[in-house]
């Protein structure tokens, strides 16, 4: 089973990174890497602490500004954006350590996701009626649509942060959707969840990718859950890539193993 | 027990069957929501016109792709109305359906598609129709399978599983040239053809089918329905599982009477959506209304202080003058006068919050109800009865007539039915709504069902001077004490259950010298406890060990002790010793039915040890059990259980003993 990376060239290029190079001042936190996301695939990122990885995201979405190396997202090179215009661009993301409004409801969290898709504006914004409005109830349809498809309709008036972080980690997947990304980031989406949490989490991640078309890349450290889910993998450590492939090659490459999988004893 | 004469059988001439009852709507009520689902957070709702649409399209396509009269068709999932029009649907063909419990594991399923000898699955969801495929090696008779919601149903094999608009679809086709064919189909259709096939939870050994008629469905169905004059104005909230038997019966009366089914937005919402709809007509087992309750008891708990004694004081006016006044008798002035502003502060804002709002009628049945729970409802001002039935006998055996409801009957035998009790006390009946036969079980029909139509109940009860049917257990759980007394474990669980942090209670006492019992705390309510009172605890097992909760337990034992003191038949019945379980009884492990009634006999056998301890006075017992997982995985729970000594009350009959 060791298919080559170039045997899938039919496959349309998303997101190309090329040599990325990020450091805050004497700090190396990325050397060199260069990897691509194909459209419509489930891409893992994995490492040790340390590795990268979240950094890796933050500059996907125009957080951070790599100091050497070039974006390249549907063809076009990216210069010096800012994470807004990124997420217009169709890029939409969930943290690690879950960032949503909790004084906020679930419905009003989520309708916050569809910001890049509210154009009304100020005048009609401030007249209320008219064109705002019914832009308003195109979009609350659409997040139910998201509510239904998260299985969250029994908490959409509750505050996010009366919610059990399971359902918190589900409700962010939700806000990511609900602004109809091409490109999704999830940042350990299924850290801290019990198991049938997590399986549900998997499942949510494959019927999006299924349903929705979605590109996904996550970072994960379930290994059972990366090698399950996502197509190609790349891995990453002190900053380096040190694999890519498929989840078979990565499982078996003796530089993965010995920088992060290990073996069983 | 005369039988009461039966004038009008179906709800309008030669109305014997659901098909020709749907296209009878669709002429009174062309306009009128027929069914309401929430979806999308909007209540969706389809009229009789469109509900008949839905169902015609359905129905043709399914005879299109082979489904012929007398084949089964099993139906898995919640309450949308996709199931319950497949329900109709199936029957227009003059196919019987076969729904069965959503939540039921792979295994049960494999039972019921194999014994009913399905061809076509009707499933929800991905998650019924993978457990379907799971087992479909094992159960050749199904062809295929048509699922409801397309989500993550891509790559599977379209030849076997096939959406459900896709067979409705075809119907459409078919229709456009054969406009007529529906109308024909359902004409064929009879009220003594068998209508639906519903497997009873069985609280011992396989599940039973009972098949039903069209004739047995509908007269009980219209019969209760004329007696409680319900109209094309009630809406109920179907949310109870469409495999049971009450569900049922709601369904069928609401084509009788062409009022509105409405189907909730998930099982979790079921509450928010009871208040959003209001429902005239209501039905709910005990368990329900207990759960209710507990909520209300929890929440009044937190509540200000203002509003906690306000609650407490309004709640004693209602107790002293609700049922009296839901009942037309008499009441003083000042507590007429009191009465209203409570109703104004308390029981009107409490009774829409639990979407009681506008409930013109409720009816609990399934098991016996505690007398408090039933009366804090009733003084309320909510017209909450009992009735008893069962599968077997389409529901209705008796009914409690209004003005005459007593909390420890079940009332009066219901329009055409004859209720007698035998010679062993075993409560008999004979009916309009009695089964046809127990499917491909002959010697279990024969056992349950008399040459003259008499059937068994399997419940043992007795008639009280008012004409009122009092049930006292089921017959095989009615033991007796090693000194000769009448033991009935239900009666004593029901009292124990009331209290709001105790969830289940199971007692022994049937050829031994005193009553034991197992409980299970309520972990909503004994949570919130703990919360209050600073005690922490990691799992059901560590709070369920906690003095301070045995302590609580063990007062609300006593407390039911001292009422037993009261009831002649059941006084020496007081509980000598308890113990509190250190894991939820739970239908996963077989413990319970899925209905949620305890299996006594795997119980007795799982806790063996326990029991044992009980009655050789030990302090403590070690126990380790396994539990099931919802995904199938078992892991085992172990630990030593704490056993309590409980004050009992003296009795006359314990002082001459």
């Amino acid at each position: 089973m060791s298919t080559q990376n170039n045997g899938q060239n039919d496959k349309k290029v998303m997101l190309d990174l090329k040599n990325i190079s990020l450091s805050f001042g004497g700090v190396k936190a990325i050397t060199d890497i260069s990897f691509n996301i194909y459209e419509g695939e489930v891409r893992a990122i994995i490492g040790p602490n340390g590795a990268g990885k979240s950094s890796m995201l933050n500059v996907i979405n125009g957080f951070y500004h790599p100091q050497e190396g070039e974006i390249w997202f549907n063809g076009e090179q990216r210069k010096g954006m800012k994470p807004y215009e990124i997420a217009y661009q169709g890029i939409a993301r969930t943290f690690q350590n879950i960032a949503l409004f909790k004084g906020m409801s679930v419905l009003d969290n989520l309708m916050t996701g569809r910001f890049t898709h509210m154009n009304k504006n100020l005048f009609y914004q401030a007249m209320w009626k008219g064109p705002a409005e019914q832009e308003e109830i195109a979009n609350r349809e659409f997040v139910e649509h998201i509510i239904d498809f998260l299985e969250i309709q029994s908490i959409r008036k509750t505050p996010v942060g009366r919610l059990p972080y399971g359902l918190q980690k589900r409700v962010e997947l939700g806000r990511a959707l609900a602004a109809q990304p091409k490109l999704l980031l999830l940042d350990e989406p299924m850290a801290g969840m019990n198991v049938e949490e997590k399986e549900d989490m998997c499942r949510f991640i494959l019927d999006v990718n299924d349903t929705f078309g979605t590109t996904i890349a996550l970072i994960e450290h379930d290994m059972g859950v990366v090698m399950d889910i996502s197509d190609r993998v790349v891995v990453l450590d002190y900053g380096r890539k040190i694999g890519d492939g498929e989840p078979n090659e990565v499982r078996n490459d003796q530089t993965v193993i010995d920088a992060y999988l290990g073996v069983s004893h | 027990m005369a039988a009461n004469e039966i004038t009008q059988p179906y709800p309008g001439p030669g109305l014997d069957t659901l098909p020709k009852i749907l296209l009878h709507n669709v002429r009174m009520y062309p306009n009128r929501d027929a069914m309401r689902e929430k979806e999308f957070g909007i209540w969706q709702s389809w009229t009789w016109t469109e509900v008949a649409d839905e169902i015609e399209r359905f129905a043709l396509g399914l005879q299109a792709r082979g489904l012929k009269a007398g084949d089964k068709v099993l139906i898995i999932g919640a309450n949308r109305p996709r199931m319950y029009w497949t329900i109709v649907a199936a029957q227009a063909v003059g196919a019987i359906p076969v729904p069965t419990y959503k939540d039921s594991v792979a295994e049960e399923m494999q039972y019921v598609i194999e014994h009913s000898e399905a061809r076509f699955v009707i499933a929800e969801d991905q998650e019924q129709v993978d457990k379907v495929l799971e087992v479909k090696d094992r159960c050749p008779a199904v062809e295929q399978i048509i699922f409801d919601d397309p989500r993550g149903m891509k790559g599977y094999d379209d030849s076997f599983v096939v959406d459900f608009e896709a067979v409705q679809a075809e119907g459409a086709d078919i229709r456009a040239k054969q406009p007529d064919l529906f109308k024909q189909m359902t004409e064929q259709s009879k009220g003594d053809d068998i209508s639906i096939i519903l497997y009873t939870s069985g609280t011992t050994g396989k599940p039973k089918g009972v098949v039903l008629t069209f004739d047995n469905v509908i007269i009980t169905s219209n019969q209760v329905a004329l007696l409680d004059k319900l109209t094309e104005n009630d809406e109920i909230l179907c949310y109870l599982p469409i495999a049971w038997v009450g569900d049922h019966f709601f369904v069928v009366q609401a084509f009788c009477a062409g009022f509105c089914i409405n189907c909730p937005e998930s099982e979790e919402t079921v509450a928010a959506d009871m208040r959003e709809i209001g429902p005239t007509y209501y039905f709910a087992p005990p368990r329900v209304f207990e759960g209710l309750l507990t909520n209300v008891q929890i929440r009044m708990e937190d509540a200000a202080p203002f509003k906690r004694r306000m609650y407490a004081y309004f709640m004693d006016v209602a107790k002293k003058v609700g049922i009296r006044k839901l009942e037309n008798q008499s009441v003083g002035f000042m507590d007429s006068v009191k009465y209203a502003l409570g109703n104004f502060l308390v029981y009107g804002p409490l009774k829409d919050a639990l979407g009681l709002g506008r409930i013109k009628l409720a009816y609990t049945a399934g098991e016996a109800i505690g007398g408090e729970i039933f009366d804090f409802y009733r003084s309320l001002g909510i017209n909450i009865k009992q009735l008893y039935g069962q599968t077997e006998s389409s529901v209705f055996i008796t009914v409690q007539p209004d003005g005459e409801v007593y909390p420890e009957t079940v009332g009066k035998p219901s329009p055409g039915v004859e209720v007698k009790i035998n010679d062993d006390g075993e409560v008999m009946y004979r009916s309009p709504g009695t089964f046809h036969s127990y499917y491909k079980n002959d010697k279990a029909t024969e056992e349950t069902k008399t040459p003259d139509g008499w059937v068994y109940t399997g419940d043992a009860g007795f008639f009280m001077s008012n004409g009122h049917l009092r049930i006292i257990d089921r017959a095989k759980d009615v033991g007796k004490f090693n000194f000769g007394k009448m033991f009935a474990p239900k009666h004593i669980e029901n009292k124990l259950k009331f209290f709001p942090h105790i969830q289940e209670a199971v007692t022994f006492g049937d050829g031994r010298d005193a009553c034991m019992a197992f409980i299970n705390i309520d972990l909503g309510a004994v949570g919130n406890w703990a919360e209050r009172n600073n005690v922490a605890y990691a799992s059901y097992q560590e709070l369920a060990a906690h003095p301070e909760v045995y302590n609580m337990v063990k007062e609300s034992v006593e407390q039911v002790n001292e009422s037993l003191l009261g009831d002649e038949l059941l006084s020496h019945s007081q509980i000598s010793r308890f113990l509190i379980l250190h894991k939820e009884l739970d239908a996963d492990d077989g413990e319970l039915t899925r209905t949620k009634k305890v299996r006594r006999k795997i119980i007795n056998e799982r806790y063996k040890p326990l029991i044992e301890a009980l009655y050789n006075g030990d302090d403590q017992c070690f126990i380790e059990t396994e539990v099931a997982f919802e995904d199938g995985r078992v892991a085992k729970i172990s630990g030593d259980i704490k056993l309590v000594d409980v004050k009992t009350f003296a009795t006359d009959a314990n002082v001459a003993a």
